[in-house]
């Protein structure tokens, strides 16, 4: 799950990870507002969006209007928010039709002598959180690590014990950093690992992380992502969620416990197991088929799961066939053939329906499906599923 | 012959009185009677704590898994205990001298999962298969795990899965060319995993009985690549592979926790490129695993 830039340093904030001082604002009003109340000489009004490059991104009504903007006077925030609120910003992660801007951030303005690379993360290789820095802050980790995978400092850390004073040491001299900030970095540092082990973090991000002129270090900006598996430890996080950040079809199918992905292609696809979903995806392009979505029904769903699958594909209307690819597991395939039949009914399916079934009970599924006399074609393996159903959009 | 599972493998189901976890209990031991010659019980018993004493449909129920290796025997354990518990549970296993633990559990908190790992280093005798896997199967000696048995045939391919119902897709298929597998391994789809591609790839490799591997990997992660490098360096049998989401979208998971390709890494491009260049014959499709496997046998001969 992410958060909003805000979100993160309200969150930083708490646990005593240094931010600059910030206030949200909804309106032109609020915003110059809170330009006034921080009464530096520049202030940053930051869009407030999930995804990243809003610095460089703009307003697809205003062309000339960055997606982060620094001003000098509480009427240039008022203006510049007009402009910003309700208007749609296009960055390099929003893709072309961009995302619409319902709230501003606007911080202090700062004096800035360095700036720096921090994120924490969980190393897959090492099994452990992993410190990730570097002293080119601002630069995009995955171009930096492409250009110059030397500059940047990597430091794990046991998740029980935290970053040890050492190992902040080692990181602040390793990033250059003079004597105060040195300091500074003992005491920021291991808070950061702290704040990312305490709220189950993914990604703890900070570009760039700032060193002042009187050599304090400060989050200019924050990108935090939590454990999905983790969330039931913190149910407060549910409040952070920002349901217009995300796909509707993809909240529908988390709230059903499936797991959706929305593609451009018409030919939905329903499958249990992540690797076989990805496969069967794979497939219908080998074919000449475009996939519509990835969705995997997991491995103990009931008739009311795969019902709402259903209900899920039939939503997209680019959808002009499906495909059901079922190995019986957990899942036993009558109970896919028994919900098949019963969204038959309950919501009518009208396009051509290709399923493949093996694995568990697929016997008495197969029983079920033929003597059910619905128009459904059955495909015997892999690839006969995928011809049987890229077939039936050239019909 | 055979990794991992073999004649001696006693088996204890922890979480064995919730619904999966006791009927997958029921299926092993289904499995164990129709499927194996042996005649002493496979799957010796559960635990769930606070039901010690009990019995759940013939299962003697303990409240701990030393409890359970004491009186029962047990040498390998089944986790379905739910996520919140299932770090907790891995430990207890290790704690109480378990060599095979096998975690079905998907969805466990990836830090409980990194304090696992680092708890598990205390212990080299416990071997952690999963979690978020389909688990582990000899043909005709012991099935733990989730996998219909049926589609599993005894045979001479070691097969390797960050997938459960893509193991059962490659066993399937294998089945269909008259290969059979010497064990089936699925290592699961989470970003911190106890046994990886290169440990199974070192014990089929030793193993006599196992002529050929078949790895099924995914997007996400390099471990792919590392188990490249590796088959170069070290395996001398022929190796056949699967990555599963050439068209997978950027920054998107794809059901497995693990399974995301972020900063344009973890592609399966770039998976299968490393396996080709290390001489592995990889499968176009997912409907040529079977038939990569039996290719990668011939160039080999």
């Amino acid at each position: 799950m992410k958060i909003h830039e805000y979100q993160a340093k309200q969150l930083f904030a708490k646990a005593g990870v240094p931010v600059p001082q910030g206030i949200v604002a909804k309106t032109p009003e609020e915003a110059a507002k809170a330009c006034d109340e921080l009464g530096t000489a520049v202030c940053v009004v930051k869009s407030q969006i999930h995804a990243g490059g809003r610095g460089k991104g703009r307003f697809k009504e205003h062309p000339e209007q960055p997606g982060v903007v620094l001003v000098k006077s509480a009427e240039e925030a008022r203006e510049n928010a007009a402009r910003m609120l309700g208007s749609t910003l296009v960055t390099i992660q929003t893709g072309e039709e961009g995302k619409q801007v319902n709230t501003l951030y606007i911080e202090q303005g700062l004096d800035i002598a360095r700036e720096l690379y921090l994120a924490v993360v969980v190393d897959r290789e090492v099994g452990k959180p992993v410190v990730i820095a570097s002293a080119e802050g601002g630069m995009a980790i995955e171009e930096l690590a492409a250009e110059h995978p030397e500059k940047i400092i990597r430091e794990p850390f046991d998740p029980a014990l935290g970053l040890q004073p050492f190992q902040a040491r080692k990181i602040a001299y390793a990033l250059g950093l003079d004597a105060t900030a040195v300091k500074s970095a003992g005491r920021f540092l291991p808070k950061i690992c702290r704040f990312f082990v305490d709220n189950d973090c993914s990604m703890a991000e900070i570009n760039p992380l700032v060193v002042t002129g009187d050599g304090e270090l400060l989050a200019l900006d924050a990108k935090v992502t939590f454990d999905d598996n983790a969330l039931f430890r913190h149910k407060e996080f549910a409040e952070l969620r920002d349901l217009s950040e995300e796909e509707p079809n993809e909240v529908q199918a988390q709230a059903a416990g499936l797991s959706y992905v929305k593609l451009d292609g018409n030919i939905g696809c329903l499958v249990n197991g992540a690797g076989l979903a990805m496969s069967t995806m794979d497939l219908i392009k080998l074919h000449g088929g475009e996939p519509a979505n990835f969705l995997d029904v997991g491995g103990g769903a009931n008739v009311d799961q795969v019902t709402e699958a259903f209900r899920i594909i039939l939503a997209d209307e680019h959808v002009r066939a499906i495909l059901v690819n079922i190995f019986g597991g957990i899942m036993k395939c009558d109970t896919i053939v028994e919900a098949l039949l019963g969204a038959y009914d309950k919501i009518g399916i009208t396009l051509p329906l290709v399923v493949r079934l093996e694995g568990t009970n697929v016997e008495k599924a197969r029983e079920m499906l033929s003597g059910s006399g619905k128009d459904i074609i059955t495909a015997t393996d892999l690839t006969d599923a995928a011809k049987k159903v890229v077939g039936t959009l050239n019909a | 012959m055979s990794i991992l599972v073999n004649e001696q493998t006693r088996i204890i189901t922890q979480g064995i009185t919730g619904s999966a976890g006791l009927f997958h209990s029921q299926k092993c031991r289904e499995y164990a009677r129709d499927e194996c010659s042996r005649t002493e019980d496979v799957l010796v018993g559960g635990v769930t704590p606070g039901k010690g004493g009990t019995e759940v449909d013939g299962f003697p129920v303990f409240n701990s898994v030393s409890e359970a290796v004491g009186k029962a025997g047990a040498n390998t354990a089944m986790i379905f205990v739910p996520p919140p518990f299932a770090a907790d549970a891995i430990m207890e296993a290790a704690d109480a001298g378990i060599e095979l633990i096998v975690a079905i559990t998907e969805g466990i908190p990836v830090l409980d999962m990194a304090k696992a790992a680092e708890f598990l280093e205390d212990y080299p005798n416990s071997r952690l298969i999963g979690p978020n896997c389909p688990g582990i199967i000899t043909p005709g000696v012991a099935k733990i795990g989730i996998m219909p048995g049926y589609i599993h045939s005894a045979g001479t391919v070691g097969l390797i899965s960050k997938s459960g119902t893509l193991t059962y897709e490659a066993a399937w298929q294998l089945g269909n060319v008259g290969l059979g597998q010497s064990t089936a391994v699925g290592i699961g789809g989470d970003p911190i995993i106890g046994t990886n591609f290169i440990d199974l790839l070192d014990l089929f490799e030793q193993d006599p009985g196992t002529e050929a591997i078949l790895m099924i990997g995914e997007i996400g992660g390099d471990a792919e690549i590392k188990a490249a490098e590796h088959i170069r360096e070290h395996v001398t049998k022929p190796v056949a592979a699967f990555i599963a989401g050439k068209t997978a979208p950027p920054g998107k998971r794809m059901g497995h926790a693990g399974a995301i390709i972020s900063g344009g890494k973890g592609t399966a491009a770039e998976k299968i490129e490393a396996l080709q260049a290390a001489g592995v014959e990889v499968a176009e499709s997912p409907a040529d695993m079977g038939t990569a496997l039996k290719r990668a046998v011939e160039n080999h001969n």
